[in-house]
């Protein structure tokens, strides 16, 4: 079964300039070395790093028309920052590897099955 | 009437038992569900006019087989999809070839750790474990929580929903996870215990049933993990707590503490079997949580009388107690138990430390530390601040055996 890990974490941007630089780069390879490791288990599907809220566009029913705006900012102390999925034989193996993600460490990583039809 | 209450006994005796196999077989907690409800209403037509048979949980296994093959053969013909109606004729024919070996393997371990899995909510857990493994109904579960009978019913079928979605694996967890995972089993069954156990007035009958069935399932847990000293552990801890309990009140309905119950009320038996408990936890490799309080818990009990009560050993207990697992809540008791052993003032220091290290503003919402403050106090000879602490235990109190208890005390100060 695949299941998506959603990873939320704060937004770079509240990081000071110099302190974000080495951060991201730290983070930025041990997620290489945990994606790797993904890899050699056969479990990798693919992912996906989002970029920074700002570049956001948004659609919108407005009634019978729809609204294209920038955005959203919404002030949240955490965004989805990117997803990985996974397929895994089961949900204790999926969190085994969700467990490892480097970015468990600095903010929330949201495991979710696919969706399955009803039997 | 009593026949078919002694019927069902024997099925609810068996029931976790059943549906623990149903489920390893189907990995289908809803079928497995049925196909036992089917089974349970087939037994008690059957049995009072053939006699019970001589292995009770066979006979429902094999009859909840067949009703699944009996649904799903059905479902098949219905859909008209031959691979459905192949799926069926081959659980027809493991059916057929099993039916000699009706031996009932028990899967109630993995049950039990599926039930009370981390992906779950805390309450979530709580209630499928009592309505998997334990014989309560879902009605019964819900007077028991105070809770309306269709809001359980929801969490239960939520939780269900949750297990076959996300495939919330039906095993015993590998030795990487064994114990973290155990820990969350214990702190179900202590939770129901604790649920039942708690002092307030409301569904007495309902509550004394989830006692027993935390009893039993810790009894169940003891025997499936017997290394597990913390499984001994809690068994020991809750019959020592249970063994208390109808000594547990006054007359007027008002809390009683440990020191001052009546001993004779005291059940000699279950306490002999929490001992014994306490001992197979005891010869285990490893000291948890659980056997600490049940040492503190044992203690008390063993002590021939409330004024012979060990204060000594017990505040030491605590003081490990303290060090595998701090909480707000084990402070306050060692801070009692320090004031017993070595004087009121001691334990009001040992209270005054708790104070920067939770927040005041939390601490001053705390009622067992006012409630255990205004006990020192009150021993220390200073009556005008333990009546101050009694008022304020007493503002916070929400369950009314404390409330009267609390009252009494503040009434002997006043003059």
């Amino acid at each position: 079964m695949q299941y998506a890990l959603l990873f939320y974490n704060p937004p770079l941007s509240q990081l000071p300039e110099p302190q974000r630089v080495s951060v991201v780069a730290e983070m930025l390879e041990e997620m290489r070395v945990w994606l790797g490791e993904l890899e050699r288990a056969g479990v990798f599907r693919s992912t996906l790093r989002l970029a920074p809220t700002e570049s956001a566009t948004s659609l919108r029913r407005d009634g019978a028309e729809l609204i294209v705006s920038d955005g959203p900012f919404a002030e949240t102390k955490e965004i989805l920052g990117g997803l990985a999925i996974l397929d895994c034989a089961d949900l204790d193996q999926a969190l085994a590897f969700a467990k490892r993600c480097p970015l468990a460490k600095i903010g929330t990583v949201e495991v979710r099955p696919e969706f399955a039809a009803a039997r | 009437m009593a026949e078919r209450d002694a019927l069902e006994a024997v099925v609810r005796g068996e029931a976790g038992l059943v549906l623990a196999a149903l489920i390893a077989r189907f990995g289908d907690f809803d079928l497995a569900e049925d196909a036992l409800q089917d089974a349970v209403q087939a037994a008690l037509e059957r049995w009072p006019k053939d006699g019970v048979p001589a292995r009770p949980a066979a006979w429902l296994t094999v009859a909840a087989r067949r009703r699944v093959v009996d649904r799903l053969r059905h479902a098949a013909m219905r859909a008209d999809k031959a691979d459905a109606l192949r799926t069926s004729e081959e659980l027809r024919r493991a059916e057929q070839a099993s039916a000699e070996d009706d031996d009932v393997p028990d899967e109630r371990l993995r049950l039990l750790f599926t039930c009370c899995h981390p992906a779950l909510a805390p309450e979530a857990r709580v209630a499928l474990t009592l309505r998997t493994l334990g014989g309560l109904s879902t009605e019964a579960v819900a007077r028991a929580f105070l809770l309306p009978v269709t809001t359980l019913a929801k969490r239960l079928e939520r939780a269900k929903g949750k297990i076959r979605d996300a495939r919330i694996p039906y095993r015993v967890p590998p030795a990487a996870e064994w114990a973290e995972r155990l820990g969350s089993v214990l702190a179900v069954v202590y939770l129901i215990f604790n649920e039942g156990y708690s002092a307030t007035e409301a569904e007495p009958a309902a509550r004394r049933a989830l006692c027993e069935e935390a009893i039993r399932l810790a009894r169940l847990l003891a025997a499936l993990a017997p290394r597990e000293g913390e499984a001994h552990a809690l068994l020991a801890l809750l019959l020592l707590h249970d063994a208390r309990r109808d000594a547990r009140f006054a007359a007027d309905g008002g809390f009683v503490p440990l020191d001052e119950q009546d001993r004779k009320r005291w059940r000699r038996e279950e306490i002999g079997a929490g001992v014994t408990a306490l001992r197979a936890a005891a010869a285990c490799a490893e000291r948890g949580p659980y056997q600490v309080q049940a040492a503190i818990a044992a203690a008390h009990v063993l002590a021939p009388s409330g004024a012979a009560t060990p204060w000594g050993t017990i505040a030491a207990l605590y003081g490990e107690l303290e060090a595998l697992a701090p909480s707000p809540v084990v402070r306050v008791n060692r801070a009692v138990a320090v004031g017993r052993a070595r004087g009121p003032e001691a334990g009001l220091a040992l209270l005054a430390e708790l104070e920067p290290v939770d927040g005041a503003a939390r601490l001053a919402d705390y009622q067992p530390y006012h409630a255990a403050r205004a006990d020192l106090l009150r021993r220390a000879g200073r009556a005008a601040e333990a009546a101050h602490a009694y008022r304020a235990a007493l503002a916070l109190c929400r369950g009314a055996p404390e409330r009267r208890f609390l009252a009494g005390r503040l009434a002997q100060l006043e003059p």
